[in-house]
């Protein structure tokens, strides 16, 4: 039962501490996807 | 490289080395005071006032202040204002000395410095938004500390590192805008917790947008503003292209913030608008904020556009001095002067002559190290091996 | 009516074994957050207080700080008004109301919010909301930073601002390490009066509000930290009006977390799009970049093939005159060397009648067209 929270504050402690992990993941997969959309532009 | 780095000839006594070493002196005097007596020998703050000069000036306005590197990157890189490109190398100095300095501030003002780390490393307060400021404010000094690599490794003469390190331009100066968006937004947020201690017109829910506007505005007068500085002091120190593209610069900077000033004026009127705090214009806080309104955000909007019509570097200059001011007022008003409205005088906040002492302190060894930087690497100047590679 | 705090002591022996461990239904999920079940907390009526300062007597006995500056039986501390600091969690002010002349007093010490600001302003997670309801604060984490301070509504953490190297904040535990043990805290212990009353915070409520209904003469019908900040684990009544005692009736209703809630909202929205925009804009003005460098090239492009065709018509006049010229020279010679040949085939035939014997010879005349054919 790890999505019992008794307080707002716990269940944002949880939240936003997850939100940071998804946000790593997001600014390296975007620079990632970026080379792959636009890697062959250069002519 | 050895006819740039003409320091050999400068005289050692001038009064600018004079004052300088008198108040690096006094500030290492009283860097030992604080660090052996504490907060309370050397500041006044106290349990209704934590939070005094050292973070309404050394934290608030210093990242207000080094947003200049990411506005300028930005403009050059992203947005492909070439004419731009000279401005460049010092705003991004200028921003790596600027939050390279904030966090040695900040080690003067926590309690325990050596355990800064310990919001990444020991438990993350996630719910902070203190912990946004200095997760960005970490990343983003390693972000202008590469963005000012490619400098010293031309002073170096490392030409491969140098390579690699412009490779990685693109991607340093996006991170960087993104870095920068969030920090100088949460700055603003960190007062989102008090509704109740800071006076309702500068309190808003738009705190966050309005911190994030008005470093734009800080950053492109800022530049101006330095540049202004530079130019008496390390005229030789430039290249024809620096000096041809500085007028373009200034007139660009003006137009762009005489536009973001003009932006930031109408929200600050929807902000007042949201939350109904008309009545308020007509106290003594209302007067003061007026001020603020009008003298700092809507004069120097004016005369940005006055001066970049009629081409009036001048005028301009001058209005980046102000605007620069307008931004410190900001900051002030939020951190302190609107802070704890509700408390009587007599429990109110006004630092001590330490605590201005240090922050002068700070701002002249930024000074220094500036200084010690461009009459040595190629900062206002192309170097020679490397003219043609941007 | 008050209720008897040894009463209270047994009710937290069954609290301490069971309930605080337990679970209620409506706390699960993650729309509405009601607290800790059966946390608890202190009910303050300040009907009740006489100012004696045995509260603070007792907080600074069993929490161990350094002995006060004027003895807790000194009342004339009273005529200033205090507030926490480093050394004192918890002090008892004196006010004279407007109406009527009877002093009234106000304890203050922190009132451990439902949702506390300070927890959610702490970037290392240095303050625990726990089961018991008391706010925690843990020093070997603490940086130092003193948002905290900022945060509170209630203006209650301290900090140790002599301390050179290890300064802490300071506040208010509910007295957490004795309550765990089953043990009242201090104030609430030492309180001659049984002005404060300690228990489940569902209970003191009602106890409150039961008050506030049997006696509304003595009461302003409002119990302070019901939902002040989103609800305070201690509760006051009072019979003046709380602003009247220093207490602020501005603070609103709104949990601490909720405030910050948008704010921290918009930082992913910004990480996620921002690299989307911003590469966006950057290939937009590398594009412009491009379509204007193939103008200026095919301009530069059409400008060459003007030059060029102007040149190439000079050429060819030039060339056709030269043509011209080399025909009639090339006329001159073919027919200089037709003549030659003639002149030699006459010779040859003479000499052939005379050598009675055929030759031929046409290299001569050959040779003499070709560099012209090849050149045209």
């Amino acid at each position: 039962m790890e999505n019992l929270f008794y307080t707002l504050q716990d269940f944002y402690t949880h939240t936003k501490g997850v939100t940071y992990v998804l946000m790593v993941g997001i600014l390296v997969s975007i620079a990632f996807f970026w080379k792959f959309l636009a890697g062959n532009d250069d002519d | 490289m050895s006819d740039h780095a003409a320091t050999n000839g400068r005289p050692l006594l001038t009064p600018f080395n004079i004052v300088a070493g008198i108040i690096v002196v006094v500030g290492l005097i009283l860097t030992v005071l604080r660090f052996t007596g504490g907060l309370a020998a050397t500041t006044n703050l106290d349990d209704y006032n934590p939070w005094g000069l050292w973070i309404g000036f050394d934290l608030l306005v210093g990242v207000a202040l080094a947003a200049g590197g990411y506005v300028t990157s930005a403009a050059c890189y992203i947005f492909g204002m070439k004419r731009f490109h000279s401005a460049v190398r010092p705003a991004v100095l200028t921003g790596f000395l600027g939050y390279a300095l904030v966090v040695v501030a900040l080690h003067y003002d926590v309690g325990r410095p050596w355990r800064l780390p310990y919001p990444f490393i020991m438990q993350q307060g996630t719910t902070s938004l203190l912990f946004e400021v200095g997760a960005c404010v970490a990343l983003y000094l390693t972000v202008l500390f590469l963005e000012c690599t490619p400098v010293a490794f031309e002073w170096l003469g490392w030409k491969k590192a140098r390579a690699l390190a412009v490779k990685m331009t693109m991607v340093l100066t996006i991170f960087g805008v993104i870095l920068s968006t969030l920090h100088q937004s949460s700055l603003g947020a960190l007062f989102l917790i008090a509704p109740s201690k800071l006076h309702p017109l500068w309190y808003s829910g738009y705190l966050p947008v309005y911190f994030f506007v008005s470093s734009i505005i800080a950053g492109l007068s800022m530049v101006i503003f330095e540049g202004t500085l530079s130019h008496r002091a390390f005229h030789d120190k430039m290249d024809a292209v620096h000096l041809e593209e500085r007028d373009g610069v200034v007139l660009g900077f003006a137009k762009a913030a005489s536009l973001v000033l003009a932006g930031y004026f109408f929200i600050k009127v929807v902000g007042i608008s949201a939350d109904n705090n008309w009545h308020y214009l007509g106290t003594g806080y209302g007067a003061w904020f007026l001020v603020e309104m009008i003298g700092f955000v809507m004069l120097p909007s004016i005369l940005y556009a006055v001066g970049r019509r009629d081409k009036n570097i001048p005028l301009i200059k001058w209005t980046a001095a102000w605007t620069v001011l307008g931004v410190i007022v900001n900051r002030f008003n939020v951190s302190m002067i609107a802070f704890n409205y509700h408390l009587p005088a007599s429990d109110r906040y006004f630092p001590h002559w330490m605590e201005i002492a240090i922050s002068v302190f700070i701002v002249t060894v930024g000074v220094l190290i500036f200084r010690w930087i461009v009459t040595r690497m190629p900062i206002f100047y192309e170097h020679p091996d490397y003219q043609d590679s941007h | 009516m008050s209720i008897s705090r040894r009463k209270f002591l047994g009710w937290m022996g069954v609290a301490g074994a069971g309930s605080l461990v337990g679970r209620s239904a409506k706390a699960a999920g993650n729309k509405h957050f009601t607290g800790h079940p059966e946390s608890m907390g202190v009910l303050y009526d300040s009907t009740l207080c006489i100012g004696c300062r045995q509260c603070e007597a007792g907080c600074n006995q069993v929490n161990q700080l350094p002995p006060p500056e004027k003895p807790f039986d000194d009342l004339k501390v009273l005529d200033t008004t205090r507030r926490t600091d480093a050394k004192t969690y918890t002090v008892i002010n004196r006010y004279t109301p407007a109406t009527g002349d009877k002093p009234v007093f106000r304890k203050i010490q922190c009132n451990h919010c439902l949702e506390p600001a300070c927890a959610s302003a702490c970037f290392v997670r240095a303050f625990t909301k726990t089961e018991t309801g008391a706010v925690t604060y843990d020093a070997s984490v603490c940086v130092g930073c003193r948002y905290c301070m900022v945060a509170c509504p209630f203006e209650i953490p301290a900090y140790e601002y002599d301390a050179a190297l290890d300064p802490e904040i300071t506040k208010c535990t509910m007295c957490y390490p004795r309550v765990s043990k089953g043990l009242l805290p201090g104030c609430v212990d030492t309180c001659p009066m049984e002005a404060l009353t300690f228990g489940k915070r569902d209970d003191l409520l009602k106890i409150a509000h039961e008050r506030i209904r049997k006696y509304p003469d003595r009461y302003v019908d409002h119990v302070y930290g019901e939902k002040e900040m989103g609800g305070t684990s201690w509760l006051y009544l009072s019979g003046v009006p709380f602003k009247q005692v220093g207490m602020r009736e501005d603070l609103g209703v709104t949990p601490a977390p909720s405030l910050t809630a948008g704010a921290l909202g918009a930082v992913p929205m910004v990480v996620g799009l921002w690299p989307v925009l911003l590469t966006g804009v950057y290939a937009i003005s590398k594009r412009k970049d491009k379509i204007e460098q193939q103008e200026k090239a095919a301009a530069v492009e059409t400008a060459k093939e003007q030059t060029q065709s102007q040149a190439d018509a000079k050429l060819t006049e030039a060339l056709a005159q030269a043509e011209k010229d080399k025909d009639a020279a090339v006329e001159k010679a073919v027919a200089a060397a037709l003549e030659e040949a003639a002149r030699k085939q006459e010779e040859a035939a003479q000499k052939a009648e005379a050598d009675s014997s055929a030759s031929d010879d046409p290299a001569s005349g050959d040779s003499g067209a070709t560099p012209s054919e090849e050149e045209s």
